[in-house]
């Protein structure tokens, strides 16, 4: 017991000096102090019991008629075959994607413009910063709620008294329109977060390349394009698929907003997948969250890409 | 306020810009006034709505009236927080958040540093390095795809509960958490725990003595993550919580949103107190807030 408890302790630094071999790999695997194992395998047991089995579940019964209770068989591929056919479930795809694109494009010019005034030469730099975060702490549903009221009661009446007419009802009851309220609580609730990733990155240009284009004579808007962009184009990158992948799942914001309406012109993926629940049509709903997870795996797999090429880290 | 906060940073992450700002000033850079002006009025657009709330929260039914909403009351309301604790059994769902939240950021700090450790020392372990490939794949599984097979096996358990929340809130940050540990495990040198080994120290002393407090960024870093995370959070809380008695202050504020409620002064003066715990946390701490999350953005 002594003696193999001893030897464990070397382990670690012997293992590693012979990563590759396969005789390293199996004398390490004899050698690992026990406790290692016990430091991860519970662990393990427990995300494979509440994440990986819901989700085999979930594609078990994505394949039955399941309505959530009762008796259910198989009916192979009839709900992935019925989604594309239903245009309650195509709309809200439409809408998710253009929600999310939207939004996507205006966070990072956002986020880009005030990690750009954060870095600069400004006074009461701390006391700014910490405003401009405030958003990033607080619950989006209650801030959503907030904005509610803005949208529904105080701009109406703002804009009655300025005679903006269009904007005279609320935004949020204009079916053509309140996709847009939720863009910009959106933009509002997201734009610290990526703001942070574009201050990293700012940080991490040497200011040597500012003080060289300074001599070569180049304005602060070519310094800019030719320099600050393609040096941050990594923190860029990161930030457009991080942020596009996170509003396809958008749905607190459009709960305290809209609640999907009016009609359903603002149902997002997340929301439609969550009525199968209440609604009935569970395993059709489920088959549904088995195609929007295909879609962002697919979306990771080019980020992954895209930042392997690029060679940034995350 | 703000001019003595901008004097004395020190937060690592301030540290640079702060330096290289005191530098140029002596070098006779002028501070960007024009610049400074157009931030300042950017920072209203956050200001704003939060002036808002606070001016909501404090009128009367009457005050509110069919105005904006956005003029200062005279006189204040305060009855309203009252009004709000006792509508929304201010303590109860308080309690049950707290319960959530702390145990969320404790549980993530343990068991995200425990498996980053033993993943990373045991690197070149086919079952380490495929126990890690294996937790990153949760950061390719939306919550929305597991969300309805998960609320019946939460409910079949028994932990259709703030106890249910919190294991996964746990494990649903659990990819994240050990990715940004095993980074920083990596760079301790294994020689520290090398000598207290020879001392006889287990590998569970060697990680509580010596391991765990030297990880003490990362550990606020996880830290504010899951805090603000489990606190905010409304998805699982709605969804899992079964017991309307038990539920956390986000969903406690769904109460002000039924078609015949229009007491918003009520729902206001709500709403400011669920906000207000964060609020208070970040601006107490905002230079440990802001370096934490930074490192975990760069990361």
């Amino acid at each position: 017991m002594t003696t193999t408890s001893r030897v464990a302790q070397t382990a670690p630094p012997a293992g590693r000096k012979n990563p590759t071999s396969a005789a390293g790999t199996v004398r390490s695997k004899s050698r690992i102090d026990p406790t290692y194992y016990w430091m991860v395998v519970p662990v393990l047991a427990l995300f494979a019991f509440f994440i990986t089995l819901p989700a085999l579940v979930g594609v078990f019964f994505s394949l039955t008629n399941y309505a959530g209770y009762g008796d259910w068989k198989f009916i192979g591929l009839m709900n992935y075959v019925n989604i594309f056919k239903d245009p309650a479930v195509l709309q809200s795809y439409v809408f998710t994607f253009m929600f999310a694109l939207t939004t996507t494009v205006v966070v990072n010019v956002v986020a880009l413009a005030i990690a750009l005034g954060l870095n600069a030469k400004i006074k009461w730099r701390t006391g700014i910063r910490t405003v401009f975060f405030i958003p990033m702490v607080l619950s989006a549903l209650i801030v959503s709620f907030v904005f509610n009221y803005l949208f529904s009661n105080t701009l109406p009446v703002l804009a009655e008294r300025f005679g903006v007419t269009p904007l005279a009802t609320s935004i949020l009851a204009n079916e053509n329109l309140a996709w847009l309220a939720i863009v910009l609580v959106t933009v509002w609730q997201a734009a610290p977060g990526a703001t942070i990733i574009y201050l990293a990155g700012l940080q991490s240009v040497p200011s040597e390349v500012y003080e060289a284009a300074d001599l070569d004579g180049a304005g602060s808007f070519r310094q800019f394009i030719s320099l600050t962009l393609p040096l941050i184009l990594g923190y860029l990158v990161i930030n457009v698929i991080l942020g596009f992948k996170g509003f396809l799942g958008t749905y607190e914001i459009i709960v305290g907003l809209t609640g999907g309406g009016p009609g359903m012109a603002t149902q997002s993926v997340a929301m439609r997948i969550f009525s199968g629940f209440t609604g009935g049509d569970y395993s059709y709903q489920m088959a549904n969250a088995v195609i929007y997870f295909l879609i962002t795996l697919l979306i990771s797999v080019i980020q992954l890409r895209l930042i392997q090429r690029r060679g940034v880290s995350l | 306020m703000t001019a003595s906060t901008f004097a004395a940073p020190k937060a690592a992450e301030a540290k640079a810009p702060a330096a290289k700002n005191r530098r140029s000033n002596r070098e006779g850079f002028k501070i960007n006034w024009w610049l400074t002006a157009l931030v300042l009025a950017a920072s209203l657009t956050v200001l704003l709505p939060l002036y808002f709330t606070v001016a909501m929260a404090l009128k009367s039914p009457d005050q509110i009236g069919t105005g904006t909403g956005l003029a200062w009351p005279n006189p204040m309301n305060w009855e309203n927080f009252a009004a709000a604790y006792v509508a929304t059994n201010f303590p109860r769902a308080f309690m049950s958040t707290a319960f959530v939240t702390v145990l969320s950021v404790l549980g993530s700090l343990a068991s995200s540093s425990l498996v980053a450790y033993a993943i990373a020392r045991n690197w070149n372990h086919r079952f380490f390095r495929g126990s890690f490939v294996y937790l990153l794949s949760a950061m390719f599984i939306p919550f929305p795809v597991i969300i309805l097979p998960l609320i019946k096996q939460t409910a079949l358990l028994g932990l259709d509960n703030p106890a249910g929340v919190v294991f996964l809130h746990v494990l649903g940050g659990i990819s994240f958490n050990t990715l940004l540990y095993i980074a920083f495990v990596r760079s301790i040198p294994v020689e520290l725990e090398e000598s207290a080994r020879m001392d006889g120290a287990t590998t569970w002393q060697v990680f509580r003595k010596i391991i765990f407090p030297l990880l003490a960024p990362m550990n606020a870093t996880v830290g504010i993550f899951a805090f603000l995370g489990s606190w905010n959070d409304f998805l699982l809380p709605q969804m899992l919580i079964a017991d309307p008695a038990l539920q956390t202050l986000p969903v406690v504020q769904m109460l002000f949103q039924g078609e015949f409620n229009t007491n918003y002064s009520l729902a206001f003066a709500s709403y400011l107190m669920a906000m207000a715990p964060t609020l208070v946390v970040y601006i107490l701490a905002q230079r440990w807030v802001l370096s934490g999350v930074m490192r975990g953005a760069v990361k």
